[in-house]
């Protein structure tokens, strides 16, 4: 009996590739991952070709969770906006809230003061760590680890009471307002912060420890779903997945917002761009937003979290509304007309966790906007599946999933 | 940044593009039959290699042209974004020239816009559409679609046939509340779009 053993160069794609295709006679198989199924991360569906246990084709299907917010925000006033961004990216919404913010605040050109921007870059900080806590944490777990989510869940959890402790929800904060964040930060809040983030590096410590030079993790991820500097950019990768391919974008060093330009920090970049990179920048980038947030914290201006000159679009605060005639008709006409925002374009990209999350606004004037593209990195990062997938192996399928950490809640809008 | 030196050597290499005013971003207008010629320029001589975004705008049933196509480019040398816009001259069935052969992140975005406006991309490999199910027979974004939706039949034929189910425009209960942006103070407090059903009062039909 003689037996044919098909070696397979784990490391080189391109060759799978054309194996695969070069036995293109043998017989192929269907298979539908999704729209419902752990792998996918929400509801994602991806239908492939299966050569045995190589894929050959691999097409996503998207739409399922299509809740047309851009059609919604057309039809409502910017502050009513707000909350449609927390279901955006939903594990990062202080991060969306601050980014939709921004874009409105640039066509009206409304200086905030320093004491909101620390508020921002502050949020934003922990929004990231949290939504790489989860990335990293279900990263471990699709590729078999299944402790180093319980750590990473551990810490989420204290930072959502923390989310809690400031904005009043834990997972849909609808923190920021135009001209400002909804309410100052709560006294001794701060001190809490920095409780966690000075307990944090021990969990992180303790996650890398399980996971990085872990052989089984390894050999799960070093190779896989490799994305070469051109591709990354010419299929508009952004944020720690453009990052881990080796190229040096980020905006809050290149396009610095909300007052990024203050503070120290470094941008971890990959050299492979393979899955394994892109989990190792995630780790470094939670270090990276600890040491921002100590700078914030160390640093944090006194004074007001809106600005006193947004007084057509900012609401006044409430015990000025319910004593005051001025400010009764202020917060009046704001509620019924909307913010007055001037006629005009803007493009604002912020740097999310998952990516440049951007915001196209064309006011006409007026309190609604005339359209609202919303530019979600989730979209634009799994548009690669089609070309990246082929010539992997069914079962790296969950890896490359997961280390592309994606939202179907902001990929589908 | 981008610089002055930059825009004029550009608006000289290509006649047909012009500036237009902006705050944010350097914004050029250019014509359809430009657009691949002015992006592959941009792309390998002047370094703007990212398409972060592309998409388009229903100026209203009244425009003189109804559709346009906007598109951001960034470059990391310039640090900044560049903003092109370009009309699609046909208003009954727009067409517009696909950018995906030079650079592959359109492909999604043009399929988006396919499907949200019904702008029909030339050369797109895969023109279909991406978040609507592909036998759904509206253009959603489009100006003249309504927020409720449209009564359309279910996307699976052999569930509709027992079911006899179809996908229902959303229950807005008069809503949405929303301000009108023009008019006196009266006419623009919020008020519901379409007041001629609620809760208590069936939906005419």
């Amino acid at each position: 009996m003689s037996t044919k053993t098909v070696e397979i160069n784990v490391g080189d794609i391109g060759a799978r590739g054309a194996e695969a295709s070069a036995n293109a006679d043998s017989e192929k198989m269907a298979l539908n991952v999704g729209p419902s199924h752990p792998t996918t991360h929400g509801v994602l569906r991806l239908m492939m070709d299966l050569d045995g246990d190589v894929i050959t084709r691999c097409e996503p299907v998207l739409g399922y969770l299509h809740r047309g917010d851009e059609k919604i925000a057309e039809n409502m006033t910017y502050n009513q906006f707000v909350p449609y961004t927390d279901r955006l990216d939903y594990l990062a919404p202080l991060a969306n809230n601050v980014a939709y913010a921004i874009a409105v605040e640039k066509l009206t050109g409304i200086e905030l003061p320093e004491r909101c921007l620390s508020i921002r870059v502050l949020v934003c900080e922990l929004a990231r760590i949290s939504s790489h806590l989860l990335g990293m944490g279900v990263f471990g777990m699709d590729a078999g680890a299944w402790t180093p989510f319980m750590y990473t869940f551990t810490e989420r959890e204290k930072l959502y009471t923390l989310f809690e402790e400031l904005t009043g929800a834990r997972f849909t904060t609808s923190y920021t307002r135009i001209g400002g964040v909804a309410r100052d930060v709560p006294d001794g809040w701060l001190d809490r912060v920095t409780h966690f983030c000075e307990n944090l590096p021990k969990a992180i410590d303790e996650v890398e420890k399980l996971l990085t030079r872990n052989r089984i993790f390894l050999d799960r991820t070093e190779g896989i779903g490799e994305v070469s500097k051109e591709d990354a950019l010419a299929y508009g990768f952004t944020g720690p997945n453009l990052r881990a391919s080796g190229i040096d974008l980020d905006l809050r060093k290149d396009k610095p917002y909300s007052g990024y330009e203050k503070y120290e920090f470094d941008v971890p970049i990959g050299t492979r761009g393979d899955c394994y990179d892109r989990y190792l920048v995630r780790i470094e980038e939670v270090r990276q937003s600890l040491r921002i947030i100590k700078q914030v914290i160390d640093d944090f201006p006194p004074g007001l979290w809106y600005s006193e000159d947004a007084k057509k679009i900012f609401a006044p605060p409430k015990e000025k509304i319910l004593t005051s005639m001025e400010e009764l008709i202020q917060n009046f006409m704001i509620v019924t007309e909307g913010p007055q925002i001037p006629a005009g374009e803007v493009y604002f990209e912020a740097e999310n966790p998952k990516g440049a999350l951007g915001f196209y606004i064309v006011s006409k004037g007026g309190g609604v906007p005339y359209r609202l593209k919303i530019r979600a990195p989730s979209f634009c990062n799994l548009s690669i599946l089609e070309k990246m997938v082929p010539g992997h192996m069914l079962s790296d399928i969950t890896v490359i999933l997961g280390s592309l950490d994606f939202v179907m809640g902001e990929c589908d809008r | 940044m981008i610089d002055l030196d930059f825009t004029e050597s550009l608006l000289k290499h290509f006649t047909h593009v012009t500036k237009r005013h902006h705050d944010d971003c350097l914004t050029l207008d250019c014509g359809e039959s430009d657009v691949n010629k002015l992006f592959l320029h941009l792309r390998d001589e002047e370094t703007f290699d990212l398409l972060v975004d592309l998409t388009a705008i229903d100026h209203g049933e009244t425009a003189e042209f109804r559709f346009s196509v906007v598109s951001h480019l960034y470059s990391r040398i310039h640090r900044d974004y560049l903003r092109i816009h370009s009309i699609c001259e046909d208003n009954e069935s727009p067409k517009f020239p696909s950018v995906s052969s030079i650079f592959p992140a359109a492909n999604w975005h043009e399929r988006e816009a396919f499907d949200m406006f019904g702008i029909h991309f030339s050369d797109h490999p895969n023109l279909k559409r991406i978040l609507m199910w592909d036998e759904y027979p509206y253009y959603p974004l489009r100006k003249d679609f309504p927020l409720a939706g449209i009564e359309t039949p279910l996307p699976a034929a052999d569930v509709a046939e027992v079911t006899n189910a179809s996908v229902d425009p959303a229950p807005m209960m008069g809503g949405p509340f929303v301000a009108s942006s023009d008019g006196t103070m009266s006419e623009s407090e919020p008020r519901a779009k379409d007041e001629s059903w609620t809760e208590e009062s069936e939906k005419p039909s």
